[in-house]
């Protein structure tokens, strides 16, 4: 059906082409460059230890996501929305930040060793590989939440009163409602997971203990830095993006859409069990939002003390970086909006792949291989910015293209037939149907998108120019020149910039949904 | 077949899986058509043919000798009823109607104008700042048929959107549906499993039995002298 | 922001007009040139003398550098390149794109440095850094380190200069003993950063007893933070070097003044600005001598393995590391 040119027809597949290009053109480059791909045995080493921890990362986040996603879509409880707001926080924090506030809880000196010192009991130590799970975990739980909660608010009221007019019990509830919710939403946020988890580099570094816990992208650090074997380099990038399409084929065939059909956008919860239900639930929350506040909070009292006296590059550096943020959150929405909106209409394992793929290239090999392939034609500085915001577009599209993508579906089996029979076309359709029903999720994905494109780095230092340093830059700067405090603050800055940012859209976009 | 056809099922045959559907008749202007079978049997795969939901394996729909395959279902000469989800529900009343007007909802005073008309029309005057949740099923169905009436389609195709109603609204219904269809002069297929429908209805009836939508016979003759398989539907001996 | 684009929206079409102005590119990592680095005070210094426009461009840290140089080959539009290290001269030297500076000048390296490529601009040694109230006697060796249930903080070599150049330290003081000492000290190693930053900040969040960092880093807590607390562990086996330098390009097309910017490195108005900028020893010791803080921990020897023989050695003594330190 509908097979004739339209304009999101010709968009979709022209984005999806440009981000594998975007994929596998560095990647050639690099290769090329090196003359072939090649791998060392040691290699495989990386190639497995990087695969378990993002594996596990990825399982625990998204399992541990659904009781506290189920809690908070069926309990109401003062503070509930102020919980769900700081669920966008963790995942914002720039990894070194991020780990600090951690250890501020789970280090040698932190929170939980002095209390089992106090207790008589022997310390317990984050590093190593649990440590990097942990880390991950913090960093990913609050996004699967938030997802998964989207879910459990999706469900249409006309099929909960179906089931509260059936008298389903908790259990029945979750294998005929929620089960079938999980089953289309949890495999694509745990591949997301598991995809950024694969390329994660300074937390996995930092915790992970040890030369065992070698990842793929420290090899591949290695191979460019110390021993410029771009071969070796193209290989490990080939492998880790193959590892990432791996994952997206077997969450593509893992999820299935759940069906449930269209409501009438009434307001009913869940019916809330009562007993030892409820405090399992109080319980669940309070544990979440414990290790999620804890870290965030030390995070908050490093940086106080140095505000004061917040080195002059701090502000325009903010500026560039909210400007890139806005910018590349802006062009990230519209293109996950057109990807998903396709992938809805007809599913295609393309689009698929290059919702998912950008995620899984390596940031120093994606750097090198667009600065091999620019920089016969143009001045990489001269190209810091634009490249930078698109680095931001093609890692932020996926988490983004996750989060619309049933909402997506779910409108175009609810109301595609009706806004076709009307010739509900173009923008119109843009303005009367897709924005209205799709305003909640576009506003959380924006907002993420947003928080995101704030934090980047790896990737353009490249094509770093003399005055364009944006604030993780400089943050990394004052680390490197000892001022700790100054860059904590920096830091604080930071996360407080990419949280507003991430907060303005995502309650625009419930207001605008409500 | 009265005066000039210009609905044509010509050789028409829809695959949905294993599902086959063939059909190859024609109808004429302002016909009134019940289409009826047993569940299951495709009744809605053809009214979802016609208003180009489902493209044909072979065969065409052609509307005053025009073939409309390939050809959008907002582009159709058609209005379509589904069973449910006829509203979009963040939408007003009002908004929902004037979709059938102009889908970027920029009306015109004298559109305006209309609206409130076909809102009164059908009896809805005064809720048009509701939204579809607000209303009931009764109503949400008048706010349909008012779209409808505004849309003024020569063909209208209603997919069973009455199955939820009781008797008497469903009456209420189908003669809302003959005022519609006369005040636009529009071919009406219906859906329905009532016969008592498709006399009310009038006009023919179209049975559908082995996958083939047979030629429509007039409703009254069909029903004094039910073929087998209709008997059979019909649960009479 | 806005200010900045729009002076540099006119800078691009200002320049065909000054473009006699000649434009001398260095490439260094990014701590020099950052805000709290030498950048801005060397650029000061040398454009008042120059008539050039000096532009540095950053490329990440030491090794970056280096790999910067061979993705841009003889196409590079830099001239100069700031900031490789001891560990990296010969990889450096192997691609062929440096020019021999054809200088002999007298700097105050405790050891014999010279080399026909590369002139040293600082130097530092690489020491464990301790809290002297937490850790009052530290170790005095590798051995008593690794004997001792101390914990610290080490950097990768695979990604970062400092934790290489302990790599080489090892190997240098112990010989064919370093895998032994490794073996000792696997238990002791807390975690192994990426980079010089996170492990200092590990070891100052209190993660760590020590931290491989330079024997200058307390000299930073002394001046800037007035915290005489911090000290640098002196070990008997001597300690081993780090001396950053600079190289011309053979490719540069502004020869001339590349050699002027070597021979301004070496002297006041460049030397006097890395003390407190770099937190190392400058290549020649300014008229001002030193700040305090710099003489507080001087090691009795110093390790360096020439360049060819750290190159050689690397691999294998990273194998030996990863083969100690894989529980």
């Amino acid at each position: 059906m509908a097979s004739r040119a339209r304009p999101l027809s010709l968009a979709a597949p022209a984005l999806a082409a440009l981000l594998l290009a975007l994929v596998a053109a560095p990647l050639a480059a690099v290769a090329w460059r090196g003359a072939g791909l090649s791998l060392g045995p040691a290699d495989w080493a990386a190639v497995r230890f990087s695969a378990t921890q993002a594996l596990l990362s990825a399982v625990f986040s998204t399992l541990l996501a659904i009781p506290v996603a189920r809690a908070l879509a069926r309990r109401s409880f003062p503070g509930r929305g102020l919980l769900i707001t700081l669920m966008g926080a963790p995942f914002l924090l720039p990894a070194v930040v991020a780990v600090l506030g951690l250890l501020a809880v789970f280090g040698r000196s932190g929170l939980i060793n002095g209390a089992l010192t106090a207790l008589g009991l022997p310390p317990v130590s984050i590093f190593g590989l649990h440590g990097v799970v942990i880390a991950h975990v913090f960093l990913n739980l609050p996004l699967a939440t938030r997802m998964i909660l989207q879910g459990w608010l999706a469900l249409p009221a006309e099929r909960i009163r179906l089931a509260q007019s059936l008298g389903f019990t908790p259990r029945e509830t979750f294998r005929h409602l929620e089960w079938p919710m999980l089953r289309e939403v949890a495999p694509g946020i745990a591949l997301v997971i598991l995809v950024i988890c694969l390329t994660s580099f300074a937390v996995v570094l930092t915790l992970g203990g040890g030369p065992s816990a070698t990842t793929i992208e420290l090899a591949i650090y290695q191979a460019v830095r110390f021993e410029f074997d771009l071969s070796r380099a193209a290989g490990l990038a080939g492998v880790q993006v193959a590892l990432g399409a791996a994952a997206a084929l077997a969450a593509w065939t893992m999820a299935r859409p759940a069906g449930f059909g269209a409501g009438l956008d009434r307001k009913l919860a869940l019916t809330a069990p009562g007993g030892w239900r409820r405090g399992l639930d109080g319980l669940v929350l309070l544990l979440a939002a414990a290790f999620l506040a804890m870290p965030l909070w030390a995070v908050v009292l490093r940086g106080l003390p140095g505000l004061a006296e917040l080195p002059a590059p701090v502000l325009p550096a903010a500026g560039r970086s909210v400007l890139v943020a806005l910018v590349s959150a802006s062009l990230t929405t519209v293109a996950a909006l057109v990807l998903a909106l396709a992938a809805a209409r007809r599913p295609s394992p393309t689009i698929e792949a290059a919702a998912t793929l950008p995620l899984a290239t390596s940031g120093l090999v994606l750097g090198t291989g667009l600065f091999l392939l620019l920089r016969p034609f143009v001045s990489p500085m001269s190209l810091a910015l634009p490249v930078t915001v698109l680095v931001n577009m093609a890692l932020s599209l996926p988490y983004l293209y996750r989060i619309l993508l049933p909402e997506a579906r779910a409108l175009q089996a609810d109301y595609g037939r009706l806004a076709d029979s009307l010739a509900l076309r173009g923008l119109a359709r843009l303005r009367w149907l897709v924005l209205p029903r799709l305003a909640r999720p576009l506003g959380f994905g924006a907002g993420i998108a947003a928080a995101l494109s704030m934090g980047d780095l790896g990737v353009i230092a490249l094509f770093a120019g003399e005055r364009q340093a944006t604030l993780p830059l400089v943050v990394q700067q004052l680390t490197g020149a000892y001022r700790i405090e100054a860059a904590a603050s920096a830091s604080l800055v930071l996360v407080a910039l990419s949280f507003a940012l991430f907060w303005a859209c995502d309650a625009g976009g419930r207001r605008a949904g409500a | 077949m009265r005066g000039a056809a210009v609905l044509e099922l010509d050789h028409l045959e829809l695959v949905q899986g294993p599902f086959r559907l063939t059909a190859h008749w024609s109808a004429g202007p302002g016909e009134r058509i019940a289409v009826m079978g047993p569940s299951g049997s495709g009744k809605s795969t053809l009214l979802s043919a016609i208003a180009g939901f489902l493209p044909p394996q072979s065969g065409a729909v052609r509307w005053q000798g025009r073939d409309l395959v390939g050809l959008p279902p907002g582009e159709r000469p058609v209005t379509i009823l589904f069973q449910d989800q006829n509203l979009f529900p963040h939408l007003t009343i009002a908004q929902n109607l004037a979709l059938g007007l102009r889908p970027d909802l920029r009306l015109s005073p004298d559109d305006r104008a209309r609206l409130e008309q076909a809102l009164a029309r059908v009896g809805l005057a005064g809720l048009g700042a509701r939204r579809p949740a607000q209303l009931s099923g009764g109503q949400a169905s008048r706010a349909a048929l008012a779209r409808a009436l505004l849309r003024a389609r020569p063909i209208l195709l209603l997919d069973e959107p009455f199955a939820a109603l009781g008797p008497a609204l469903r009456q209420e219904m189908l003669d809302l549906v003959d005022q519609v269809a006369r005040e636009t002069g529009a071919l009406v297929l219906l859906v329905t499993h009532d016969p008592g429908d498709a006399l009310a209805l009038g006009g023919r009836t179209a049975f559908i039995a082995e996958g083939v939508v047979q030629v429509p016979v007039p409703t009254t003759t069909l029903m004094a002298d039910p073929p087998p398989a209709l008997r059979d539907y019909l649960g009479r001996k | 922001m806005q200010k900045q684009l729009l002076a540099a929206g006119l800078l691009t079409i200002a320049l065909p007009a000054m473009a006699e102005t000649p434009v001398l590119t260095v490439l260094t990592y990014d701590s020099f040139t950052s805000e709290w680095g030498p950048g801005p005070a060397v650029e000061k210094a040398f454009e008042a003398t120059c008539a050039c426009d000096l532009q540095f461009v950053p490329a990440g840290d030491g090794a970056a550098l280096l790999a910067r140089i061979q993705l841009e080959g003889a196409a590079s539009d830099a001239d100069v390149v700031l900031g490789l290290d001891t560990s990296l001269i010969s990889a450096a030297a192997d691609t062929q794109l440096f020019a021999p500076h054809g200088k002999n000048p007298t700097t105050n390296l405790p050891v014999a440095f010279a080399d026909p490529l590369f002139l040293p601009f600082d130097w530092g040694w690489f020491a464990f850094v301790h809290d002297k109230t937490r850790l009052p006697e530290p170790p005095t060796s590798f051995e008593s380190l690794a004997a001792s249930d101390l914990k610290i903080v080490i950097q990768d070599p695979r990604s970062s200069t400092p934790g290489l150049g302990l790599l080489l330290w090892v190997k240098a003081a112990q010989g064919d003993r370093a895998a032994e000492i490794w073996k000792g000290l696997a238990d002791n190693i807390v975690t192994v950063t990426p980079g010089w930053s996170e492990a200092y900040g590990l070891f100052l969040e209190g993660e760590a007893d020590m931290v491989l960092s330079y024997t200058t880093s307390p000299a930073y807590h002394l001046i800037a933070e007035s915290d005489d607390t911090k000290a640098a562990a002196l070990f008997d086996e001597g300690h081993y070097m780090q001396i950053e330098v600079a190289g011309k390009l053979a490719a540069t097309d502004q020869p001339e003044l590349a050699d002027r910017f070597l021979d301004f490195m070496l002297t006041e108005g460049f030397q006097a600005a890395i003390p407190q900028t770099n937190w190392m020893y400058p290549a020649v010791t300014p008229a001002a001598g030193l700040p305090e803080g710099f003489d507080a921990f001087r090691p009795a020897k110093s390790l360096l393995l020439p360049p060819e023989e750290a190159q050689a050695a690397r691999d294998a003594a990273l194998a030996e590391w990863q083969a100690a330190l894989a529980r």
